[in-house]
Protein backbone atom coordinates (compact mmCIF):
# COMPACT_ATOMS: atom_id res chain seq x y z
CA UNK A 1 0.00 0.00 0.00
CA UNK A 2 2.71 2.47 0.84
CA UNK A 3 4.75 2.31 -1.90
CA UNK A 4 1.42 3.13 -4.49
CA UNK A 5 0.95 6.11 -1.90
CA UNK A 6 4.27 8.21 -3.46
CA UNK A 7 3.06 8.25 -7.20
CA UNK A 8 -0.49 8.84 -6.25
CA UNK A 9 0.53 12.01 -4.11
CA UNK A 10 2.76 13.22 -7.32
CA UNK A 11 0.25 12.41 -9.53
CA UNK A 12 -2.75 14.27 -7.42
CA UNK A 13 -0.32 17.35 -7.34
CA UNK A 14 0.70 17.40 -11.16
CA UNK A 15 -3.42 17.13 -11.95
CA UNK A 16 -3.82 20.29 -9.13
CA UNK A 17 -1.54 22.23 -10.88
CA UNK A 18 -2.43 21.01 -14.72
CA UNK A 19 -5.68 21.76 -13.54
CA UNK A 20 -5.03 25.58 -11.91
CA UNK A 21 -3.10 26.30 -15.55
CA UNK A 22 -6.14 24.89 -17.54
CA UNK A 23 -8.57 28.42 -15.61
CA UNK A 24 -5.71 30.77 -16.87
CA UNK A 25 -6.13 33.36 -19.84
CA UNK A 26 -2.23 32.54 -21.20
CA UNK A 27 -3.38 35.69 -23.75
CA UNK A 28 -3.79 37.89 -20.56
CA UNK A 29 -0.12 39.18 -20.24
CA UNK A 30 0.39 40.55 -16.56
CA UNK A 31 0.96 44.31 -17.21
CA UNK A 32 4.32 45.84 -15.50
CA UNK A 33 2.95 49.15 -15.34
CA UNK A 34 0.82 48.50 -12.48
CA UNK A 35 1.50 51.06 -9.98
CA UNK A 36 3.58 52.77 -11.90
CA UNK A 37 3.07 56.38 -13.38
CA UNK A 38 1.15 56.60 -16.34
CA UNK A 39 3.84 56.80 -19.58
CA UNK A 40 3.91 60.52 -20.70
CA UNK A 41 2.47 61.34 -23.96
CA UNK A 42 1.61 64.44 -26.19
CA UNK A 43 -1.06 64.08 -28.81
CA UNK A 44 -3.36 65.32 -31.12
CA UNK A 45 -7.24 65.55 -30.65
CA UNK A 46 -9.05 63.53 -33.08
CA UNK A 47 -11.73 66.12 -33.47
CA UNK A 48 -9.30 69.05 -32.55
CA UNK A 49 -6.52 68.54 -34.52
CA UNK A 50 -3.89 71.18 -33.38
CA UNK A 51 -4.95 70.79 -29.93
CA UNK A 52 -2.71 68.39 -28.14
CA UNK A 53 -3.43 67.01 -24.84
CA UNK A 54 -0.57 65.27 -22.66
CA UNK A 55 -1.14 62.93 -20.13
CA UNK A 56 0.06 65.78 -17.39
CA UNK A 57 -3.12 68.03 -18.25
CA UNK A 58 -5.20 64.98 -16.94
CA UNK A 59 -3.70 64.86 -13.29
CA UNK A 60 -5.65 65.65 -10.31
CA UNK A 61 -8.76 63.60 -11.41
CA UNK A 62 -9.48 59.84 -12.01
CA UNK A 63 -10.22 59.02 -15.85
CA UNK A 64 -10.33 55.53 -18.20
CA UNK A 65 -7.78 55.65 -20.91
CA UNK A 66 -9.62 53.17 -23.47
CA UNK A 67 -7.31 52.26 -26.49
CA UNK A 68 -9.75 51.58 -29.77
CA UNK A 69 -9.51 51.93 -33.52
CA UNK A 70 -12.21 51.63 -36.04
CA UNK A 71 -10.64 48.62 -37.57
CA UNK A 72 -11.03 46.77 -34.25
CA UNK A 73 -13.41 44.09 -33.94
CA UNK A 74 -14.05 43.36 -30.42
CA UNK A 75 -13.96 47.42 -29.75
CA UNK A 76 -17.30 47.24 -31.38
CA UNK A 77 -18.19 44.56 -28.64
CA UNK A 78 -17.81 46.80 -25.95
CA UNK A 79 -18.43 50.05 -27.30
CA UNK A 80 -22.10 50.27 -25.57
CA UNK A 81 -21.24 49.55 -22.31
CA UNK A 82 -18.41 52.74 -22.84
CA UNK A 83 -21.63 55.07 -23.87
CA UNK A 84 -23.27 54.04 -21.58
CA UNK A 85 -20.65 54.92 -18.59
CA UNK A 86 -19.92 57.81 -20.71
CA UNK A 87 -23.74 58.71 -20.37
CA UNK A 88 -23.39 58.20 -16.10
CA UNK A 89 -20.56 60.58 -15.96
CA UNK A 90 -18.75 58.57 -13.32
CA UNK A 91 -15.81 58.81 -14.80
CA UNK A 92 -14.19 60.88 -17.71
CA UNK A 93 -13.12 58.43 -20.36
CA UNK A 94 -10.55 59.37 -22.64
CA UNK A 95 -9.87 57.54 -26.08
CA UNK A 96 -6.52 56.85 -27.45
CA UNK A 97 -6.98 55.96 -31.37
CA UNK A 98 -4.73 53.71 -31.99
CA UNK A 99 -3.16 53.54 -35.75
CA UNK A 100 -5.93 54.58 -37.02
CA UNK A 101 -7.04 56.76 -40.04
CA UNK A 102 -8.70 59.73 -38.69
CA UNK A 103 -11.14 60.02 -40.97
CA UNK A 104 -12.61 56.54 -40.61
CA UNK A 105 -12.08 56.76 -36.67
CA UNK A 106 -14.28 59.44 -36.73
CA UNK A 107 -17.33 58.12 -39.01
CA UNK A 108 -16.94 55.07 -36.75
CA UNK A 109 -17.56 57.18 -33.46
CA UNK A 110 -20.13 59.00 -35.60
CA UNK A 111 -21.56 55.32 -36.21
CA UNK A 112 -21.33 53.95 -32.80
CA UNK A 113 -21.79 56.94 -30.18
CA UNK A 114 -18.73 59.26 -28.75
CA UNK A 115 -18.06 58.25 -24.91
CA UNK A 116 -14.68 59.86 -24.43
CA UNK A 117 -14.27 63.37 -23.58
CA UNK A 118 -11.41 63.54 -25.77
CA UNK A 119 -10.15 61.46 -28.27
CA UNK A 120 -5.87 60.97 -29.02
CA UNK A 121 -4.08 60.13 -32.37
CA UNK A 122 -1.45 57.96 -32.01
CA UNK A 123 -0.97 57.21 -35.11
CA UNK A 124 2.15 55.36 -35.85
CA UNK A 125 1.56 53.21 -32.44
CA UNK A 126 4.37 54.59 -30.52
CA UNK A 127 2.49 55.75 -27.45
CA UNK A 128 0.98 52.60 -27.69
CA UNK A 129 4.10 50.94 -27.66
CA UNK A 130 4.77 52.91 -24.03
CA UNK A 131 1.35 51.56 -22.46
CA UNK A 132 1.98 48.20 -23.49
CA UNK A 133 -0.86 47.63 -25.88
CA UNK A 134 -0.64 44.44 -27.73
CA UNK A 135 -4.45 43.46 -28.17
CA UNK A 136 -6.64 46.61 -28.70
CA UNK A 137 -8.94 47.19 -27.20
CA UNK A 138 -7.26 48.03 -23.76
CA UNK A 139 -8.61 50.08 -20.97
CA UNK A 140 -6.27 51.75 -17.83
CA UNK A 141 -7.67 52.92 -15.16
CA UNK A 142 -5.32 56.25 -13.72
CA UNK A 143 -5.62 57.83 -10.58
CA UNK A 144 -5.12 61.33 -9.36
CA UNK A 145 -1.66 61.13 -9.23
CA UNK A 146 -1.53 59.69 -12.69
CA UNK A 147 -0.68 56.23 -11.93
CA UNK A 148 -1.78 53.35 -13.67
CA UNK A 149 -4.29 51.09 -10.92
CA UNK A 150 -5.51 48.63 -13.44
CA UNK A 151 -5.65 47.31 -17.03
CA UNK A 152 -8.48 45.66 -18.94
CA UNK A 153 -7.01 43.36 -21.75
CA UNK A 154 -9.76 42.70 -24.44
CA UNK A 155 -13.45 44.14 -24.14
CA UNK A 156 -14.45 46.02 -20.86
CA UNK A 157 -17.47 43.50 -20.15
CA UNK A 158 -20.20 44.21 -18.13
CA UNK A 159 -19.34 42.11 -15.57
CA UNK A 160 -15.44 43.76 -15.28
CA UNK A 161 -16.63 46.83 -15.05
CA UNK A 162 -19.27 46.43 -12.42
CA UNK A 163 -17.02 44.14 -10.09
CA UNK A 164 -13.34 45.35 -11.05
CA UNK A 165 -13.62 48.91 -12.84
CA UNK A 166 -15.90 50.66 -10.69
CA UNK A 167 -15.38 49.34 -7.88
CA UNK A 168 -11.90 50.52 -7.87
CA UNK A 169 -12.82 54.10 -9.56
CA UNK A 170 -15.26 54.94 -6.25
CA UNK A 171 -11.92 53.32 -4.14
CA UNK A 172 -9.74 55.82 -5.65
CA UNK A 173 -12.12 58.87 -6.16
CA UNK A 174 -12.79 58.27 -2.45
CA UNK B 1 8.98 44.12 -72.25
CA UNK B 2 12.66 43.59 -70.32
CA UNK B 3 12.76 46.53 -69.15
CA UNK B 4 9.43 46.30 -67.35
CA UNK B 5 9.98 43.59 -66.02
CA UNK B 6 13.85 44.73 -64.79
CA UNK B 7 12.23 47.40 -63.36
CA UNK B 8 9.11 45.45 -61.67
CA UNK B 9 12.56 43.38 -60.43
CA UNK B 10 13.99 46.26 -58.67
CA UNK B 11 11.02 47.21 -57.34
CA UNK B 12 10.32 43.99 -55.34
CA UNK B 13 14.16 43.94 -54.39
CA UNK B 14 14.08 47.64 -52.77
CA UNK B 15 10.61 46.66 -51.29
CA UNK B 16 11.91 43.55 -49.91
CA UNK B 17 14.60 44.74 -48.48
CA UNK B 18 12.87 48.11 -46.83
CA UNK B 19 13.77 51.43 -47.60
CA UNK B 20 15.52 51.92 -43.85
CA UNK B 21 17.43 48.59 -43.10
CA UNK B 22 20.81 48.72 -42.56
CA UNK B 23 22.96 45.34 -43.64
CA UNK B 24 25.42 45.95 -40.17
CA UNK B 25 22.18 46.07 -38.01
CA UNK B 26 20.44 43.46 -39.83
CA UNK B 27 21.83 40.40 -38.05
CA UNK B 28 22.07 42.09 -34.77
CA UNK B 29 18.66 43.09 -34.87
CA UNK B 30 17.40 39.37 -36.20
CA UNK B 31 19.54 37.73 -33.20
CA UNK B 32 18.26 40.02 -30.61
CA UNK B 33 14.58 39.48 -31.63
CA UNK B 34 14.94 35.89 -32.44
CA UNK B 35 14.94 35.92 -28.75
CA UNK B 36 11.54 38.33 -27.98
CA UNK B 37 8.50 37.04 -27.88
CA UNK B 38 5.88 38.55 -29.90
CA UNK B 39 2.76 39.80 -28.09
CA UNK B 40 0.06 38.89 -30.70
CA UNK B 41 1.21 35.40 -31.43
CA UNK B 42 2.64 34.40 -28.51
CA UNK B 43 4.25 30.88 -29.61
CA UNK B 44 6.19 33.35 -32.35
CA UNK B 45 9.50 35.42 -32.04
CA UNK B 46 9.61 38.62 -32.77
CA UNK B 47 11.68 37.82 -35.88
CA UNK B 48 9.50 35.36 -37.11
CA UNK B 49 6.32 37.53 -36.53
CA UNK B 50 5.13 39.09 -39.42
CA UNK B 51 2.06 40.82 -36.78
CA UNK B 52 1.57 44.40 -37.07
CA UNK B 53 2.43 45.61 -33.41
CA UNK B 54 5.99 42.86 -33.90
CA UNK B 55 6.91 44.87 -37.09
CA UNK B 56 6.26 47.88 -35.18
CA UNK B 57 8.68 46.58 -32.19
CA UNK B 58 11.07 45.61 -34.84
CA UNK B 59 11.48 48.82 -36.14
CA UNK B 60 11.20 50.59 -32.11
CA UNK B 61 14.36 48.24 -31.77
CA UNK B 62 16.02 49.20 -35.13
CA UNK B 63 15.87 52.70 -34.24
CA UNK B 64 17.30 52.05 -31.08
CA UNK B 65 20.35 50.51 -32.24
CA UNK B 66 21.23 53.17 -34.75
CA UNK B 67 20.69 55.28 -31.34
CA UNK B 68 23.17 53.18 -30.00
CA UNK B 69 21.62 51.10 -27.23
CA UNK B 70 23.17 48.12 -25.63
CA UNK B 71 20.87 44.62 -26.49
CA UNK B 72 20.28 44.98 -22.34
CA UNK B 73 19.27 48.65 -22.70
CA UNK B 74 16.44 47.71 -25.30
CA UNK B 75 15.39 44.48 -23.59
CA UNK B 76 14.91 46.30 -20.65
CA UNK B 77 12.53 48.90 -22.87
CA UNK B 78 10.84 46.59 -23.51
CA UNK B 79 10.18 44.59 -20.15
CA UNK B 80 9.58 47.54 -18.84
CA UNK B 81 6.17 48.01 -21.17
CA UNK B 82 5.24 44.10 -21.59
CA UNK B 83 6.72 42.42 -18.75
CA UNK B 84 9.65 39.38 -18.52
CA UNK B 85 6.84 37.83 -20.48
CA UNK B 86 8.43 39.57 -23.71
CA UNK B 87 12.08 37.30 -23.04
CA UNK B 88 12.22 34.62 -24.20
CA UNK B 89 14.70 33.37 -21.56
CA UNK B 90 13.04 35.13 -18.17
CA UNK B 91 15.65 36.47 -15.68
CA UNK B 92 16.18 34.94 -11.96
CA UNK B 93 14.15 36.33 -9.69
CA UNK B 94 12.58 35.41 -6.74
CA UNK B 95 9.39 34.53 -9.01
CA UNK B 96 11.49 32.45 -11.18
CA UNK B 97 13.95 30.29 -9.12
CA UNK B 98 11.08 26.94 -9.34
CA UNK B 99 11.63 27.89 -13.03
CA UNK B 100 15.34 27.59 -13.54
CA UNK B 101 15.70 25.32 -10.42
CA UNK B 102 13.37 22.74 -10.94
CA UNK B 103 14.56 20.65 -14.17
CA UNK B 104 17.82 20.02 -11.68
CA UNK B 105 15.56 19.36 -8.71
CA UNK B 106 13.90 16.73 -10.48
CA UNK B 107 16.98 15.01 -12.24
CA UNK B 108 18.28 15.07 -8.04
CA UNK B 109 15.33 13.60 -7.10
CA UNK B 110 15.23 10.64 -9.92
CA UNK B 111 18.76 10.55 -8.87
CA UNK B 112 17.65 9.76 -5.72
CA UNK B 113 14.78 7.00 -6.33
CA UNK B 114 17.18 5.42 -8.68
CA UNK B 115 19.72 4.41 -6.02
CA UNK B 116 17.07 3.81 -3.39
CA UNK B 117 15.85 1.23 -5.92
CA UNK B 118 19.02 -0.18 -7.00
CA UNK B 119 19.99 -0.93 -3.31
CA UNK B 120 16.96 -2.11 -2.30
CA UNK B 121 17.46 -4.43 -5.50
CA UNK B 122 21.28 -4.89 -4.36
CA UNK B 123 20.06 -6.63 -1.04
CA UNK B 124 17.78 -8.59 -2.26
CA UNK B 125 20.03 -10.02 -4.82
CA UNK B 126 22.67 -10.70 -1.75
CA UNK B 127 19.30 -12.44 0.03
CA UNK B 128 18.66 -14.36 -2.74
CA UNK B 129 22.36 -15.67 -3.03
CA UNK B 130 22.84 -17.16 0.37
CA UNK B 131 19.35 -18.77 0.16
CA UNK B 132 20.82 -20.24 -3.02
CA UNK B 133 24.22 -21.27 -0.76
CA UNK B 134 22.55 -22.28 1.52
CA UNK B 135 20.10 -24.60 -0.89
CA UNK B 136 23.27 -25.46 -2.44
CA UNK B 137 24.31 -27.28 1.05
CA UNK B 138 20.81 -28.87 0.84
CA UNK B 139 21.23 -29.68 -2.53
CA UNK B 140 24.43 -31.75 -1.98
CA UNK B 141 22.85 -33.45 0.68
CA UNK B 142 19.81 -34.50 -1.06
CA UNK B 143 21.97 -35.92 -3.80
CA UNK B 144 24.07 -38.05 -1.88
CA UNK B 145 20.80 -39.10 -0.04
CA UNK B 146 19.45 -39.75 -3.57
CA UNK B 147 23.15 -41.69 -4.34
CA UNK B 148 22.45 -44.00 -0.97
CA UNK B 149 18.55 -44.92 -1.43
CA UNK B 150 18.78 -47.30 -4.45
CA UNK B 151 21.64 -49.28 -4.06
CA UNK B 152 20.45 -49.55 -0.60
CA UNK B 153 17.19 -50.57 -2.40
CA UNK B 154 18.97 -53.18 -4.53
CA UNK B 155 20.60 -54.78 -1.91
Amino acid sequence: MNRFLLPLGVFVLLAVFLGIGLTLNPREVPSPLIDKPAPAFTLQELHAPGKSLSAEDLKGQVWLLNVWASWCVSCREEHPLLVELGRANVVPIYGLNYKDKPDAAMAWLGEMGNPYKASIVDGDGRVGIDYGVYGVPETFVIDRDGIVRYKQIGPVTPQALKEKILPLVRKLQG
Amino acid sequence: MRRVLLSCLWLIASAASGADTDAELEPRLNRLAAELRCLVCQNQSLADSNAELAVDLKNQVRDMMRAGKSDDEIKTYLTDRYGDFVLYRPPMRTTTWLLWAGPFVLLAGGGFVLVRVLRRRQASLVAAEAQVVAGGANLDRARSLLAETPTDRRR
